[in-house]
């Protein structure tokens, strides 16, 4: 991906990585087995993946509002954002409610 | 993902009750219950049981009680309001409900609106602009923020796409909360969720192994064809 040379993937991720556990307070520390560097070229960043992909491996928090089921509002927003799959409630199928 | 819930719930007695009473009754209502899934559900109608991680009172006026309840995924409001009420002996319905947490998700962590969401597309659609689509919408990966986490080497991610099993020299990374027998997520050095699959390892067992399989993944996420196949060819489905 021409956009991602000269960017320090490695750092980046590294960064999305620990920060993960601290969005729902889950605390953890990363041990290093093979010190080693992610290449360019192939995946991404998950915050920099080009928007198409990142809908497509998205979720979305939605307060439902009350009087759709959960299952009609699946359908809305899987009109509303043109996706495939999509599921709530934990399912892993993206983007997910 | 079976995560636990958390919901705000309004519950009418038939009857006033002492509030000493309804109190005794919602401890009697935590920790293990059973529960007979509501005619009107979703699932096979047997006895269950379910965990009520705990009940607190936040009012209790006439007959009304506003209550916050946290319990594991699968338990019945309105269920737990009608047994509540029977075991008062006064009878109780539930009157309303919300929830507040599905598993990591609270009402904090970027709670939005359908209209808010409808707006971000319409944004982005007609005028080009994703950055609020990109605020309305986080990556998957979140889903995945309470599970301890191993980080693979770009060499390894195919191969477990494709459905091997996560092998020790296949490990760049390993958190301190990795324990042998539970779930933990698979991610590359990028960030991006690979997998998630069972520890056969303790994280310290991870980190001095040179050999052995760490990983049997049980669901794989990310798509095939993202990383460079590392493994010749006829050796598909091999561990790295």
């Amino acid at each position: 991906m021409k956009e991602s040379v000269g960017v320090d993937l490695t750092g980046l991720g590294r960064r999305f990585i620990e920060g993960l556990g601290g969005l729902c307070g889950f605390e953890e520390r990363f041990h290093v087995k093979v010190d080693e560097g992610t290449g360019e070229g192939y995946g991404w960043v998950p915050t920099m993946r080009p928007i198409a992909k990142y809908i497509e491996y998205g979720v979305v928090n939605l307060d439902k509002p009350p009087g759709p089921t959960s299952h009609e509002v699946v359908a809305w927003v899987k009109r509303l954002l043109n996706v495939q799959k999509a599921g709530h409630g934990g399912t892993l199928e993206p983007p997910v409610f | 993902m079976h995560s636990s819930k958390e919901y705000v719930c309004v519950m009418q007695l038939h009857r006033h009750v002492a509030e000493e009473d309804l109190r005794r009754v919602l401890r009697e209502f935590t920790g293990a219950i059973y529960q007979r899934p509501p005619l009107r559900s979703s699932v096979k109608r047997s006895v269950r049981r379910r965990n009520v991680y705990e009940i607190e009172l936040l009012e209790y006026s006439g007959n009304m009680a506003l209550m916050r309840v946290s319990c594991d995924a699968g338990t019945y409001m309105r269920k737990l309001c009608w047994d509540i009420g029977l075991m008062l002996g006064v009878g109780a319905h539930m009157r309303e409900l919300r929830r507040i947490r599905t598993g990591p998700f609270t009402e904090n962590l970027n709670l939005i609106r359908l209209q808010e969401l409808s707006e971000a597309v319409y944004a982005w659609r007609s005028e080009g602009r994703e950055d609020l689509i990109r605020r309305a919408i986080m990556p998957g990966e979140v889903l995945v923020c309470q599970m301890p986490k191993i980080v693979l080497r770009d060499t390894a991610v195919e191969s477990i796409v494709n459905g091997a099993k996560l092998a020790a020299p296949g490990v760049a990374m390993v958190s301190n909360r990795v324990r042998k027998g539970e779930l933990v997520a698979l991610l590359t050095l990028k960030g991006e969720l690979v997998a998630v699959g069972r520890s056969l390892m303790d994280y310290n067992e991870v980190l001095e192994a040179s050999r052995g399989i760490v990983v049997e993944p049980v669901r794989v996420v990310l798509e095939p064809g993202l990383y460079p196949r590392a493994w010749k060819r006829g050796e598909q489905g091999r561990a790295p």
